[in-house]
């Protein structure tokens, strides 16, 4: 690991996935499972850097999942606007709301943090639920297409929805990783990991505790609420269950299995929970079981979730 | 069951059937995704599935650019109207539930009537196609009341309900614990005009929780659940008591509407699939469409080029609660 620093290394790692992966995938099934675990990757990635980085939990991501997807639903039929900036439109009210729902929510700790986070993303999924005459309400409703294929089609190139899905959501979690990373190893970054150590010592060196933890779950909202886009506008169709409770548990389990403080880890976390299941579906019954098996033993043999563990054993074999 | 019963016959077309089977747990997201998978992976010729409206709708996109007919088991009208080249659908719509009600309605000179709808998913469905097609058999609604799928208590909304001038009756569209509860809550109240409850507490549960005060209650059901009380002359008798027969026996458990709208829709495939002499997904689908006369567990269907559901009210028996059990109302 000499001339590489990590931050290369992770990167260069996720380009090569993204871009050797296919030569594997026998069909476009393959494809769609991809872009579901990169799009579910960068969501995770977005709870790395407030998880991992600045060590406080919330279990209401999938809300500003929501949000995102539900401005791809509602924007274009509302508001006329073209996709990309409902996307945009998305993250800033994501943005926003992080803002002003996370000074007051923010200055709580622990389990007080949690639930304050989740009574969020629960407000939003029954925003979203109960309000059927805009959002379709439990049935869900159509989101109208991003119109890259169509626009490929003029150009005589035809490409399946998965494909394109698949190199689409591929570039933008190297996106995500990229920022992420440099966040790290920025001085915000460093700011923010001393506040996952202790609050008290980051206080007294001139960190702004309160400022720095609002950064970061600014940041992550972005993240989680440009996922939501992507798989509304990969979907076609949005129903409330994006911005429920189980997807935010589903996200939160992610980022602690692969390892909360890695970026790579996010990718990892997402890849096993996104595509497990549909290995496991030969098993049909025990799928569940089996789920919950796997996560138990990284629980507890690899504590810091399976990247850092895994990492840390093969550095020891090393030396 | 069904695919061991047939490929133990020789198969259709002297083609053996094989299943394909994916559990989506009524979540959207991963019913696009097994979707996908069927149709790329698997390679499947028909599909039936989508127990829920959302996972249905997410589908639908995969199955209509691949071309592969999908036969859909969930309940709302936007599925099959407008009607969608490569989707079938087999249960009743909330629709007809309510148009059925409203029949029963008139019959006993009843027009002026209060709902007291649940916000679930189902309910929230019905309370609007209620709403929707009331005007067309001249119900008039006096009163519109809402609870939460969770709510323990529905004694305040009825009483609003109740104290609401030249009330005739009662509509509960509901799923779950809630109807049951709007049941107990309206004996104890002493309303004294007849409480309807939809096709989606059609199980003897409902009965169960709500007790005593289920007595007199009325709803629309499929004819599955009074299988034995059918009249011989029913044609519907014979297929409803041989599935209601074969289920109990392979599961062990009492039969439910659900499992009913599985077996229609794969009776329907698997026919048009003898009919199309071919596994090719485009003959299959035409003759899908042309499916006349088949009497499944949910009725008598009939579909056409601009109806792919092909059940008309006959579908539904208007059933009371009388002793504890069901009993027909003709």
């Amino acid at each position: 690991m000499s001339g590489l620093s990590v931050r290369t290394a992770t990167l260069l790692a996720l380009a090569l996935i993204v871009v050797l992966a296919p030569v594997l995938f026998p069909s476009s099934f393959y494809y769609r499972v991809g872009a579901l675990i990169f799009v579910n990757g960068l969501a995770t990635m977005g709870l790395v850097i407030l998880v991992g980085y600045a060590g406080q939990v919330s279990l209401g991501h999938a809300g500003f999942v929501g949000i995102g997807a539900y401005a791809c639903a509602l924007g274009p039929v509302y508001l006329g606007l073209p996709q990309i900036l409902c996307v945009v439109l998305g993250a800033a009210i994501s943005a926003l709301l992080a803002f002003l729902v996370g000074r007051p929510i923010l200055k709580l700790k622990a389990h007080y943090l949690a639930v304050a986070t989740l009574g969020l993303g629960i407000l939003i999924y029954m925003v979203i639920y109960n309000e059927g005459w805009l959002t379709g309400g439990p049935d869900g409703m159509d989101v109208q297409p991003l119109g890259v294929r169509e626009l490929l089609k003029d150009y005589g190139i035809k490409v399946g929805s998965s494909e394109l899905w698949y190199w689409i959501s591929g570039v933008v979690l190297l996106v995500g990783a990229f920022v992420a990373l440099n966040l790290h190893n920025s001085p915000a970054g460093r700011a923010l990991r001393s506040l996952h150590d202790s609050e008290v010592a980051a206080s007294t060196i001139g960190i702004d505790v309160a400022r720095m933890k609002l950064t970061a779950f600014v940041i992550s909202s972005v993240y989680a609420s440009v996922a939501g886009s992507q798989v509304a506008l990969m979907n076609r169709f949005v129903t409330p269950d994006v911005a429920g409770f189980i997807h935010s548990v589903e996200l939160l389990t992610m980022a602690v299995l692969g390892g909360a403080a890695s970026v790579m880890g996010a990718v990892v976390g997402a890849t096993i929970l996104t595509a497990l299941p549909q290995v496991l579906t030969v098993f049909e019954d025990f799928e569940h079981v089996l789920l919950g098996l796997i996560m138990m033993l990284v629980m507890i043999f690899l504590r810091e979730g399976l990247v850092p563990s895994l990492a840390r054993r093969m550095r020891r074999s090393v030396s | 069951m069904l695919v061991d019963e047939i490929n133990a016959a020789g198969g259709v077309n002297g083609e053996m059937i094989q299943l394909v089977m994916y559990d989506d747990g009524a979540d959207a997201n991963k019913a696009r995704t097994f979707a996908t998978r069927m149709v790329e992976d698997d390679e499947v010729v028909a599909v039936v599935g989508g127990s829920s409206t959302g996972a249905t709708m997410a589908m639908i996109p995969v199955f209509e650019e691949a071309g592969i007919p999908f036969i859909s088991l969930a309940g709302a009208v936007v599925i099959i109207d407008p009607v969608k080249k490569w989707v079938f659908k087999t249960p009743h719509t909330d629709r007809m539930a309510c148009g059925k009600i409203y029949e029963d309605m008139n019959k006993r000179g009843i027009s002026k009537i209060g709902i007291i709808g649940g916000t679930g998913g189902f309910g929230k469905s019905m309370h609007e196609q209620c709403v929707d097609v009331a005007p067309d058999y001249g119900i008039d609604i006096v009163a519109q009341e809402t609870y939460g799928p969770k709510d323990a208590d529905m004694t305040p909304q009825l009483t609003k309900i109740a104290g609401t001038e030249g009330l005739q009756a009662v509509l509960n569209p509901g799923f779950g614990q809630g109807p049951a509860i709007v049941t107990r809550n309206y004996a104890q109240l002493g309303i004294d005009v007849p409480l309807y409850q939809s096709h989606g507490v059609a199980s003897k549960s409902f009965i169960e929780l709500a007790g005593d005060a289920a007595e007199g209650v009325r709803l629309p059901a499929s004819a599955l659940l009074v299988a034995d009380k059918l009249p011989d002359s029913d044609p519907q008798k014979s297929v409803v008591v041989a599935y209601r027969d074969a289920y109990e026996a392979a599961t062990g458990e009492p039969v439910s509407t659900f499992g009913g709208h599985a077996y229609d829709g794969f009776k329907i495939l698997i026919a048009a699939i003898e009919r199309a002499g071919s596994s090719d997904p485009a003959a299959i689908r035409d003759e899908i469409e042309k499916t006349t006369g088949f009497m499944g567990t949910a009725g008598e269907v009939n579909m056409s080029p601009t109806d792919h559901l092909g059940l008309d009210l006959s579908a539904f028996r208007m059933l009371e609660i009388k002793d504890g059990d069901w009993t027909l109302v003709e």
